[in-house]
Order: structure tokens, then C-alpha cells, then sequence
């Protein structure tokens, strides 16, 4: 920022060892993306042990998934998809030079639909799973001759939605961050890197979850007799 | 800001408000009908369509939404990489994995010869 006062000249938030705005603005979402794909690869590890473990033991692994319950699954994509539009809007806010009360709205906005997310997530799943004894190795009722498998599954449920759940509460960590610079009049149509970097992590998350519903919850099919 | 830079800015791409509400509207039928198609008996099927919904959901995300479709040639190298390499992982722990309980292979040249001719002519040889 002391370069700001020596070149006023300087749009706000434009870095002195860059040439121009356009360049920092796309080094700022090439390191993103590289991040986004160490993240895809984090994920990726998983969901590539879940393809192994499926075929391994796929009776199990729908008799596990029929015991997700399809409503709150759907409904929190749902939210999430309602909570990636509103963070679009938010970054449309700055980019067109709103108000930063209209960016601060969409932001905890955003951060109400993913709260939402985690509310559904705990409340109605994992809490439920926890009374119906779901959970391997904390709460364990299940029986039967698929137990190995169907215990496989659940673990890998709890891991791959922990995981989720705790990259949605980073990201409302870092909105909270985001609704502070909102409000100190950090952002302008100029600069509002912060906003559009931390979008592409929240809408990474969504995408996150956009593969977990199907494959979690719906893969084996849903219908009587699958 | 100096004069080649003023010359050179671009203002970034804004996206109309229209286009993010049919990207949201497109996500959500698209939730609706992933949910709707699970109920529905389609055998192996039901696993394609699954994975094909949400595939078409994410490229929607990843373009709209993050702005993708906007975007500069080094980013996209990067997320094709991403990709690229999720898939090195995936094909290449499946082509292990799933692969081991195949039937053993005879040993010498004439024993997998016949076992080829076998496999290719099932119930003849």
C-alpha cells in the first residue's frame, strides 16, 4: 500500500511489480487455479479410492447409500447452488461499482445459505446417523453379512463430507474476511481481487459437492429393488 | 497509470445478472432431474446419467460462474492439467486395482497363446 502514496497515479490495490491491472488480475487467478488444483487432486485421491472400493464391494455399497436420506442430500445442493449464485453476485456487485451495502447483502447472503448447508448437514444427517448408529467406530448398530462393506461406505461418506463440511467452514472464515474489507471500502471496480479469488474457491467447493450427491446418495439407484 | 498501460487495459468481461440467473436455473433443474432419473430403473445406466448430470453441472460452474469462459489461455492450461492428472490417477489406479483378479495368465509362449484363443473364441477352442 506505501507504493499508493508515492505513485498516486496508481489505481487502489494495483501492485507496483506489475505492468498492467490486466496482468495482475489473471497472475492473481492463475495462482488460484493452481491451488484449485492441488485441491482437485486432494479430492481427487478420494474419490478415486471410492471408484476402487465401490467395485470391491458395490452390493455393500448401495445397501449404504439407501441408508442417506435422498431429501436432505438434494436440498442442501440446493442451497449450495442458491449460495454460488449469490457469491456471483456479490463479485458482479463490485466489478459494476455497487454500493458496498449491496456487496455486504450478497455476502452474508452467501454465508447464510452455506451456514444453512452445515445446519441441514448436522442437524438432520450426521446427527441422525450418529441416533440410527451409522457411524463406524463411534456409533455402530448395523449387522449382517454386509457390515464390512457397508462400514467401507460410511467411512468413506464421513470422510468425503467432513472434508467438505470443513471447506465450507474456511470458506464462511474467509467471507467473514470479505464482509470486513466490504465494509473498510477495500473493494472498487479497480480492485476487487480478494472477492473474485475467494468466489472461485467457494464455487470450487460447490462443484466439490455437485459430485459428492450423486455419487453419496444416488449412484446405485434409488428404485425399488436396486 | 501510465500511457501503455491505459492503452492496453481491458476491463474485465461482466457477466449479465440474466446469464447467472439461467446458470442457476439450468444447476437446479439439473439437481431436480439427477434426483428424479436415481428413482427410475436403468441399470448400469443409472450410474451414466448420474455422473453426466453432474459433469454437465460442474463445466456450467467452472465456466459461467468462475468465469472460465472468459478467461486467458495459461489459465485454462492449468485447469485442463488438473484434470488431466486427476485422470492419470484415476485410470492408472484403476487399470491396477481392478485388474488383479483377473484370471492368471499360463506361463509360456504356447499356454498364452491358447489363453488368447480362448478368450477370443469363448466355448469353441
Amino acid at each position: 500500500m506505501s507504493e499508493l502514496a508515492v505513485h498516486s497515479a496508481h489505481p487502489p490495490g494495483f501492485a507496483h511489480q506489475f505492468e498492467t491491472v490486466e496482468q495482475q488480475r489473471e497472475a492473481g487467478h492463475l495462482g488460484m487455479w493452481i491451488f484449485l488444483a492441488t485441491e482437485i487432486l486432494f479430492f481427487g485421491g478420494m474419490f478415486t479410492a471410492y471408484v476402487v472400493y465401490r467395485s470391491l464391494h458395490l452390493p455393500s455399497f448401495i445397501l449404504g447409500s439407501h441408508e442417506l436420506l435422498v431429501r436432505f442430500g438434494a436440498t442442501n445442493t440446493a442451497v449450495l447452488i442458491c449460495s454460488s449464485l449469490t457469491m456471483a453476485l456479490a463479485i458482479r456487485t463490485a466489478q459494476t461499482g455497487g454500493s458496498k451495502g449491496t456487496i455486504i447483502f450478497w455476502l452474508l447472503a452467501t454465508m447464510v445459505l452455506g451456514a444453512a448447508f452445515l445446519g441441514i448437514k448436522l442437524r438432520y444427517e450426521w446427527y441422525r446417523d450418529w441416533v440410527e448408529g451409522l457411524i463406524p467406530g463411534v456409533s455402530w448398530l448395523g449387522g449382517g453379512t454386509h457390515t464390512p462393506g457397508v462400514k467401507m461406505f460410511m467411512c468413506f461418506y464421513f470422510f468425503m463430507t467432513g472434508l467438505h463440511a470443513l471447506h465450507m467452514v474456511v470458506g464462511l472464515g474467509i467471507l467473514t474476511v470479505l464482509v470486513i474489507m466490504t465494509a473498510r471500502n477495500r473493494f472498487s471496480p479497480e480492485y476487487y481481487a480478494p472477492l473474485e479469488i475467494s468466489g472461485l474457491y467457494w464455487h470450487f467447493v460447490d462443484i466439490v459437492w455437485i459430485f459428492l450427491f450423486p455419487l453419496l446418495y444416488l449412484i446405485g439407484g434409488r428404485y425399488p429393488g436396486s | 497509470m501510465t500511457e501503455h498501460q491505459a492503452r492496453d487495459y481491458h476491463p474485465p468481461h461482466i457477466v449479465p445478472v440474466g446469464t447467472y440467473v439461467l446458470v442457476f436455473l439450468a444447476l437446479m433443474v439439473g439437481t431436480a432431474v439427477t434426483t428424479w432419473v436415481a428413482y427410475i430403473d436403468l441399470g448400469a445406466w443409472n450410474t451414466v446419467a448420474a455422473l453426466t448430470i453432474a459433469v454437465c453441472k460442474m463445466f456450467l460452474v467452472v465456466l459461467f460462474f468462475m468465469h472460465v469462459k472468459y478467461s486467458k489461455g495459461l489459465t485454462r492450461i492449468v485447469i485442463i492439467g488438473a484434470f488431466f492428472w486427476l485422470a492419470i490417477m484415476i485410470t492408472l489406479t484403476c487399470s491396477d486395482e481392478l485388474t488383479r483378479h483377473w484370471e492368471i495368465v499360463p506361463q509360456g509362449w504356447s499356454a498364452g497363446a491358447l489363453h488368447i484363443a480362448r478368450l477370443l473364441f469363448k466355448g469353441t477352442v
